[in-house]
């Protein structure tokens, strides 16, 4: 989808008029992802799902810590399958969103901004990340 | 204007650099509580609430608990911004913009209080 500029921008609501007709297109679903826009979309979809995931793990946490019956319903409910997979999912995604961040942390000290190195770090990122989801599962299960 | 009156600091370069510093305080916080586990794979409970007790945690969990709060507004302000616009949603936007965010921030105030109540009040 092709959209004319002016019009639908944020930006350019209130006094400022940008003349620039040149078409934009921000259609996502017409776009071929790169590896690196692939890494960087999944950091993002990590981010939010772990921000949902914070009340999971806060209360887990406020139930083991509270009593020793707490400390043991958890221990509980970890040998439920379905737990045991949320759990599992969630530390992906803060594992995943840890290695992105990490690699973002270099690029942010001008490392690998080049277009080779971003594929290299993507490629490292999605490498690691695989490691450390099968190191998890293994952990858990 | 609204897309600035709901950022963090309202400043983007504010922003940008509290996001970097609460991820490597996030990322250390993270590394801590995964590390003592592998240390001691079969901690009881006494054990467990001993390493949350400890005064020099208590501070690494509330510091972290702040870094998540700020990084998490920061992470989802940018997340709406460049998602929840005119582009996709008309003239509606800014309307449902400011709807999500005031979701997202009142999520952040209840896991600050929250937070604050398991790390410093048990």
């Amino acid at each position: 989808m092709l959209v004319p500029y002016p019009e639908a921008h944020d930006s350019n609501i209130g006094k400022r008029i940008v003349k620039d007709t040149r078409p934009v297109n921000l259609d996502l679903t017409s776009v071929k992802f790169p590896l690196p826009a692939i890494t960087s979309i999944l950091h993002r979809i990590s981010g939010v799902a772990i921000f949902f995931g914070v009340a999971v793990l806060l209360y887990l946490l406020q139930l083991s810590l509270a009593s020793e019956a707490g400390f043991e319903q958890v221990q509980e409910y970890f040998t439920n399958p379905l737990v045991k997979l949320v759990v599992w999912l969630l530390l992906c995604g803060l594992l995943y969103h840890l290695i992105a961040g990490v690699k973002h942390l270099i690029m942010d000290f001008g490392i690998g901004e080049t277009k080779a190195g971003a594929k290299t770090g993507a490629i490292v990122t999605i490498a690691l990340s695989v490691v450390a989801f099968a190191v998890a599962g293994v952990w858990i299960w | 204007m609204v897309t600035n009156a709901t950022s963090f600091s309202r400043s983007g370069l504010t922003d940008w650099l509290v996001q970097r510093l609460s991820a490597v305080v996030l990322g250390a916080y993270m590394l801590c509580i995964l590390g003592s586990f592998v240390v001691h794979p079969d901690m009881d409970y006494e054990q467990w609430r001993a390493l949350f007790a400890a005064d020099s945690m208590r501070i690494f969990s509330l510091l972290s608990l702040a870094a998540l709060c700020a990084h998490a507004w920061i992470g989802m302000w940018t997340v709406g911004t460049d998602y929840l616009t005119s582009l996709q949603f008309g003239k509606g936007a800014t309307s449902i913009r400011l709807a999500y965010q005031a979701i997202c921030i009142l999520l952040i105030a209840v896991y600050l209080i929250w937070g604050i109540r398991i790390f410093w009040g048990t």
